[in-house]
């Protein structure tokens, strides 16, 4: 089983902006207030010391961006994807319907979230169970917010003439149809966005995806992930981009498989976002 | 007269006995549980003519879409001949089209023997890519001696007819020019016209090869359509219901288990009474009965192809899961229990069954769910449902997932989370 990532303090905070502030939907009931957008963070985006910092990201788009929005906080409960993928509907289905129990309590509307997997879950099969809400992945989110002109992708970190490959998520490109949003963002980067031979409906998976994050692999001859990051390697990228938290932890071990950490980046997007805005 | 005879006395039983076995395999598809794909006529027909007819999945592989459908254009097309033969065959005329389309026969014809020719080097080309290139996909744990010699017996019976179909033209078109009998100027045989010269220029002679073809060619059709039912070939009859009835949800979503949904509503609030009171039943499948009709029909379309295999992430690094082995173990283990209730009776059950005897534990929890095989398929099979639902049984029949499952399927239980985290920890990453 993999286990979720831990990183040294000092690599996690780079940025040099404002002080975050994370309203939770509790406060904002007490407050009268009924935000635009909620964002579930995920199990990985709440725990997963690597993906805590992609979850702080996307709050500081949200608040950089002036959109109106909250967290569940210790009210969020896994939407019991690997559950479902695994084969137990019984407890999918106990999670899903608490989390629709939790979300329809707070007469919500429209949800952006930071995992494919969730955002997969939450769109496709809580409307089946009772839940019915406007669901987006963060990387669409981005897309919008650049489409509209309140990213504008200046006073950050330049991306000019790096090499970047984007490995697309299975449960945001084949599950949802969602190729173009991620690449958008990063087409905005003036960078040189070079694309692996397994991309976009014919990707290949990073190997956690069906609840393998939670076990051990079948007897192979090699990891998922490592066949995934040769290919990566393979482009001569600079930047692996990435928009899932589990195919964030497959890749990143993939480059520590090779040793490749200096040479080879992996980012989410909204990682790439805020450090390309600056925020 | 006496040919006419015949003709019906090989036509009638051919046909008869081909409309049996379609009917058996429709049986066995139908021994599938109920699932209704019968919403959204529109966008089911759009799906059929885009993805069955239109080919519209072939291309990601150019080479192997073209040969394709030089086969497949050539198949309908020489169709229309194959009429022209039965008629021909029924009431013992020769050619009867050229005599109502006179000069659109020529152009017809023309049409034929081009496609025949397209369709003898496809074939050839596909014969060479399987024995000679060995390319991988064509084989694997599950391409025996029986799907491998399978392929090989449609190419070279598909050969074979279109040989004797240009033969037959080639006599035939040399009798034309020597005015002989019947064999009235009926077009310009462009392929065949050039084969001509090579035949032996004396008329008896040459009729005895223009007939000695051309019932080998109806014979050999004959043989082939009650072959098809037996064959990964079958294909060219099922992809077209098989794409009408598709998935037309987005892959990611997967269906909810409606008896699953009350028991856990009663569990959650001690006051639900549900509206319909489904039967308990079983969860998830053990046997090919515990499948969806879709899911047969799709064992039975299946023409392993290997698209599915060769993009499968656990199967390039070397596990055992294979998408394509679990559409054949499918559709063998369905028609193993379609042959006992012809023999045994309906009630009748052998100690098999599709999980254990003849698909692996080992293999169903390789899958990474990622929808690779189910993007790749030429004819929209979805092997993931299977491994779904034969991973139900498993967890929600028998509690025996993997310790290391159960180990999440309890961190999400106790701490909504599928590691061992508290949840009271959920929000410490904004106080960082």
């Amino acid at each position: 089983m993999l286990q979720p990532d831990t990183i040294k303090k000092s690599e996690m905070e780079n940025s040099k902006s404002e002080i975050l502030h994370v309203p939770t939907m509790a406060q904002m009931v007490a407050d009268g207030k009924q935000p635009e957008i909620l964002f579930w963070v995920g199990c990985a985006g709440s725990f997963d010391e690597r993906a805590q910092k992609i979850t702080r990201d996307i709050c500081k788009i949200l608040q950089h961006v002036g959109i109106s929005y909250a967290v569940l906080g210790t009210e969020e409960s896994c939407t019991g994807d690997p559950a479902k993928r695994a084969g137990n509907e019984f407890l999918f289905q106990m999670q899903a319907l608490t989390n629709i129990q939790t979300l329809n309590g707070y007469n919500i509307k429209k949800i952006v979230t930071g995992c494919p997997h969730c955002f997969n879950t939450i769109k496709n099969e809580y409307p089946g169970l009772g839940g019915n809400y406007d669901v987006i992945h963060h990387t669409q989110l981005i897309q919008q917010l650049i489409d509209d002109g309140k990213l504008k992708t200046e006073g950050g970190e330049s991306f000019k003439g790096k090499k970047i490959t984007y490995h697309d998520p299975c449960y945001l490109g084949r599950g949802n149809g969602v190729y173009e949003a991620p690449r958008k963002a990063l087409e905005t980067l003036d960078a040189e966005l070079v694309e692996m031979k397994r991309c976009r409906s014919n990707g290949l998976c990073c190997g956690a995806g069906g609840a393998q994050m939670f076990k051990e692999p079948e007897k192979g001859t090699q990891d998922i992930n490592i066949e995934r990051i040769q290919e990566a390697i393979g482009t001569n990228a600079q930047v692996v981009a990435a928009a899932c938290p589990f195919c964030m932890t497959m890749l990143r071990d993939g480059i520590k498989h090779f040793e490749k950490e200096q040479q080879i980046e992996v980012l989410d997007i909204a990682e790439i976002t805020v450090r390309a805005n600056g925020l | 007269m006496i040919a006419q005879i015949v003709f019906l006395l090989i036509l009638a039983p051919a046909v008869y006995l081909f409309s049996k076995n379609v009917a058996k395999i429709r049986r066995n598809i139908l021994l599938g549980r109920d699932e209704n794909r019968s919403d959204n006529a529109a966008l089911r027909w759009k799906t059929l003519v885009k993805v069955a007819l239109g080919q519209s999945k072939m291309v990601k592989r150019p080479i192997a879409a073209i040969l394709h459908f030089c086969i497949y254009i050539g198949f309908i097309i020489v169709n229309i001949e194959v009429l022209e033969i039965i008629i021909d065959g029924i009431i013992g005329s020769h050619r009867i089209f050229s005599v109502f389309l006179t000069g659109f026969y020529g152009l017809l014809i023309g049409c034929f023997e081009v496609l025949a020719l397209l369709v003898l080097v496809a074939c050839i080309g596909f014969l060479c890519r399987r024995n000679i290139l060995k390319l991988k996909r064509f084989s694997g744990v599950e391409m025996t001696v029986w799907p491998k010699s399978d392929a090989n017996y449609i190419l070279i019976a598909e050969i074979l007819l279109m040989t004797a179909f240009l033969t037959m033209n080639a006599a035939d078109y040399q009798l034309q020019l020597l005015h002989f009998g019947h064999y009235i100027q009926a077009g310009s045989f462009p392929v065949s016209g050039t084969l001509a010269p090579l035949l032996p220029y004396n008329a008896s002679t040459l009729v005895l090869i223009e007939r000695g073809c051309w019932w080998f060619h109806i014979c050999g059709i004959l043989a082939f359509l009650n072959y098809l039912p037996y064959s990964k070939h079958f294909h060219i009859i099922l992809a077209f219901p098989n794409t009408y009835y598709s998935n037309l949800n987005p892959k990611g979503k997967f269906n909810n288990m409606a008896s699953v949904t009350n028991e856990v509503r009663a569990m959650l609030d001690p006051a639900f009474v549900p509206e319909t009171s489904t039967p308990p039943g079983s969860f998830g499948a053990r046997d090919v009965t515990d499948l969806t009709w879709k899911n047969l029909m799709e064992a039975y379309t299946c023409t392993e192809c290997g698209r599915c295999t060769s993009v499968c992430p656990a199967n390039i690094t070397g596990k055992l899961l294979s998408p394509r082995k679990i559409m054949m173990d499918t559709r063998d283990r369905v028609t193993e229990v379609g042959n006992n209730i012809d023999k045994q009776g309906i009630d009748f059950k052998d100690d098999k069954s599709l999980l254990d005897t003849y698909i692996t534990r080992e293999e169903i929890w390789a899958c990474t769910s990622c929808n690779a095989c189910v993007e790749a398929c030429p004819v929209n099979i979805n092997p993931l449902e299977i491994i779904v639902e034969l991973r139900q049984y498993i967890v929600m029949e028998e509690s025996q997932a993997p310790a290391s499952l159960n180990n999440m399927f309890g961190n999400v239980e106790n701490n909504g989370a599928p590691w061992k985290y508290s949840n009271a920890d959920r929000l410490n990453w904004a106080e960082e």
